[in-house]
């Protein structure tokens, strides 16, 4: 393998709902930096039915270049056909460094493709950097449950890849008159080779907002001591015009849905607030929410390590302390 | 009927493993080998589907000799027969080297009784990096379906299974053709509690153990350490945050302070 056939950063550009997702606009930001530093270009790849006209948007979150695979064939997201085009172009281009993002269709498509390449691939990274003259990617990640960072290296083969955690790298402001150079690529696939269909796909849409988009994210633990008591969560959402956010052990406890919950098993949200009410602070839970701008703490135990990961803390009752919030919150925004 | 191949993993107990202040590496001592609970998962699944269609429901398992243990674990669970892989050549694999060991097993298992599906955890507590099944899939060159949350129709005789995968916002009702692996969530099922003829097989039960020699066509270069593309650099504990500001006063006199510093973000509250 001759290193200096490989070249230029990537990204994998997800579509999701027509438009590209916004953990790939944060990776062409980090993957920006990564390729200011190499002196190299920006790629990314798109592949999907009718998605031609994102690229433009790609350009204007800093992408220089960006391969595209439009056919049919791609209406659903499926293993098969996505990573027989992205390995095409992967064998054809020669990415140095190729990142996803950590959803699920990311982290399927990276680790079916690793295996076929093969070469290296670091999962759930929160931090990226370059060594400017080798090239060598520098990915770390929380393992054991949060206990630990490491950094992995892919030292001996390439392309070097990662999949990226949503909501950690920052994407950059958009420059509307940014362009690029369009790619157009094909690879014959035939429907009837396909071992996968897909027969329907189900949203499960709620209409409260969602806690991964919400500006106010109140979250409450098991300090709430009850179904009932975690009402009061609710509520001061109501009142902030926030969502619902929780712990892992709320979860489940059965007092909310598994949508709800923030950390490492459940979504990273980096809102403007952040409440974490009767919640101790475990690791697990404070990388889903340590990005957040304000973090406040409700807590009985003064020890509880949420204290340490908080901007304000109150020390006491949460069963006393909310409904005295919710009150005064009424009175100053009566609507 | 069907033979289902379970691939499990025993993992430290990470919600209490305790780490080392002085040296940042962590005391698995501290912490007891449990099985991965999304492979407790898997196999539950695996013996809910031959409950269902009959068949057998083998696990797999790559570690060291005190893996047994995970390995009598999911004979409580229903399954029939356990199969270990563990040899020193086999240490210090990541995901690449891992799916590798796993597939050269699986195959070895295929020849006495054909697979027609695999199943894995949707990740390990420990390593949880999540890739390990959709590598092993991509090896046997059957299909990986990830993320099942449920398991609507397994027809062998058709040879297809319809499984629903989820999505960020809901889920999606996928057709394969078998063989095929799912890598399964959670949420797929409830452990039930292990009979006592279970556990009585359980405590006697004795893996069949096989180290890098008894595989066949193995390229030992793709095994273990030397077979990793990723090398673990470097390990460091998470930054502490320095921690925040106590407000104090009465509980109200809390509460006034707290709506000042809220509302200071003026424009969340126009
Ligand atoms: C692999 C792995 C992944 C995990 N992923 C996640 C994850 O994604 N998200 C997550 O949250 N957790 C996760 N966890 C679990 C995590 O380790 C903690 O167990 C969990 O976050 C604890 O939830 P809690 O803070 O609600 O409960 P507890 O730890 O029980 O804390 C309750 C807190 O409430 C306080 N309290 C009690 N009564 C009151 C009162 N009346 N008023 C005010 N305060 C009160 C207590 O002092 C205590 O601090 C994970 C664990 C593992 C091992
Ligand atoms: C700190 C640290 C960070 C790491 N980061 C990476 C990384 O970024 N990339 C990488 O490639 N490797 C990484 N590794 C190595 C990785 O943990 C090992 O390869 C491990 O053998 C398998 O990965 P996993 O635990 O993530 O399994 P996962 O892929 O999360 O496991 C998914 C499923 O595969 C099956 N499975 C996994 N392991 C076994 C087994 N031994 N026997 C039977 N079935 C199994 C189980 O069904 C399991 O539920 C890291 C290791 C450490 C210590």
């Amino acid at each position: 393998m001759n290193f200096d056939d490989y070249r230029g950063i990537w990204v994998y550009l997800e579509v999701k709902d027509g438009k590209i997702a916004p953990v790939s606009l944060e990776l062409l930001g980090a993957g920006r930096k990564l390729a200011d530093k190499r002196g190299t270009e920006l790629a990314g790849v798109l592949i999907g039915s009718n998605v031609k006209p994102l690229a433009s948007t790609a350009f204007v979150y800093g992408a220089d270049v960006v391969y595209v695979y439009d056919d049919p064939i791609f209406e659903h997201y499926r293993t098969e056909p996505y990573m027989r085009a992205l390995h095409d172009c992967c064998q054809k281009h020669k990415p140095e460094v190729l990142l996803y993002g950590a959803t699920p269709t990311g982290k399927d498509l990276a680790s079916a493709i690793a295996t076929d390449l093969p070469t290296g691939l670091t999962a759930d990274t929160t931090m990226l950097d370059i060594e400017e003259d080798t090239g060598l990617l520098l990915a770390s990640r929380p393992a054991f449950g949060g206990n630990i960072m490491a950094t992995i290296l892919c030292k001996k083969y390439r392309p070097q890849m990662a999949t990226v955690r949503p909501k950690v790298m920052k994407a950059l402001s958009p420059q509307p008159n940014r362009t690029g150079k369009i790619v157009e690529e094909h690879i014959s696939l035939r429907e009837e080779e396909m071992r996968t269909k897909v027969l329907e796909v189900v949203r499960e849409t709620t209409k409260k907002v969602r806690i991964d988009e919400a500006d106010i994210v109140v979250a409450g633990g098991k300090g709430m001591g009850s179904k009932e008591g975690f009402q009061l969560i609710h509520q001061l959402a109501d009142a902030l015009g926030g969502a619902v956010g929780a712990s892992r052990d709320v979860v489940e406890a059965g007092w909310i849905d598994h949508h709800h919950q923030v950390g490492q098993t459940g979504v990273t949200v980096t809102p403007k607030i952040y409440f974490a009410i009767g919640i101790s602070g475990a690791i697990q839970h404070v990388v889903g929410m340590q990005n957040s701008e304000l973090i406040i703490a409700i807590n009985k135990d003064p020890n509880a390590p949420i204290f340490q990961s908080c901007h304000y803390g109150i020390v006491g009752d949460a069963l006393e302390i909310v409904p005295l919030l919710i009150e005064r919150i009424k009175e100053e925004l009566p609507n | 009927m069907l033979h289902i191949v379970a691939c499990i993993k025993q993992v430290p107990d990470t919600k209490i493993i305790k780490m080392n202040p002085k040296t940042n590496t962590m005391d698995r001592a501290s912490a007891p080998a449990i099985l991965n609970p999304y492979d407790a998962h898997a196999v539950e699944e695996a013996v809910r589907l031959k409950k269902k269609y009959g068949g057998t429901v083998s696990v797999l398992t790559m570690g060291p000799p005190p893996a047994v243990k995970a390995i009598k674990k999911c004979i409580e669970l229903g399954a029939d027969e356990g199969y270990m892989i563990s040899d020193r050549a086999f240490a210090g694999a990541d995901t690449l080297a891992t799916s590798y060991a796993l597939t050269k097993a699986l195959e070895k298992i295929a020849k006495h009784q054909p697979i027609d599906l695999v199943i894995c955890g949707k990740m390990t507590i420990d390593g949880d990096t999540g890739q390990v099944g959709p590598g092993i899939a991509r090896r046997l060159n059957i299909p990986p379906l990830t993320g099942v949350k449920k398991v609507v129709e397994i027809n062998k005789e058709k040879g297809y299974a319809i499984v629903q995968r989820k999505l960020e916002d809901g889920y999606e009702v996928v057709k394969s053709t078998l063989p095929c692996l799912f890598t399964v969530e959670k949420e797929i099922n409830d452990i039930s509690f292990a009979p006592l003829p279970n556990m009585i097989k359980a405590a006697r039960y004795q893996p069949t153990i096989w180290t890098a020699d008894d595989l066949e066509n193995v390229d030992r270069k793709q095994l273990g350490l030397k077979g990793s593309p990723t090398i673990v650099s470097k390990v460091w504990a998470p930054p502490k945050p320095e921690g925040g500001q106590l407000l104090e006063g009465t509980a109200q006199e809390q509460v006034n302070k707290l709506l000042s510093i809220i509302f200071e973000k003026k424009e969340l509250f126009q």
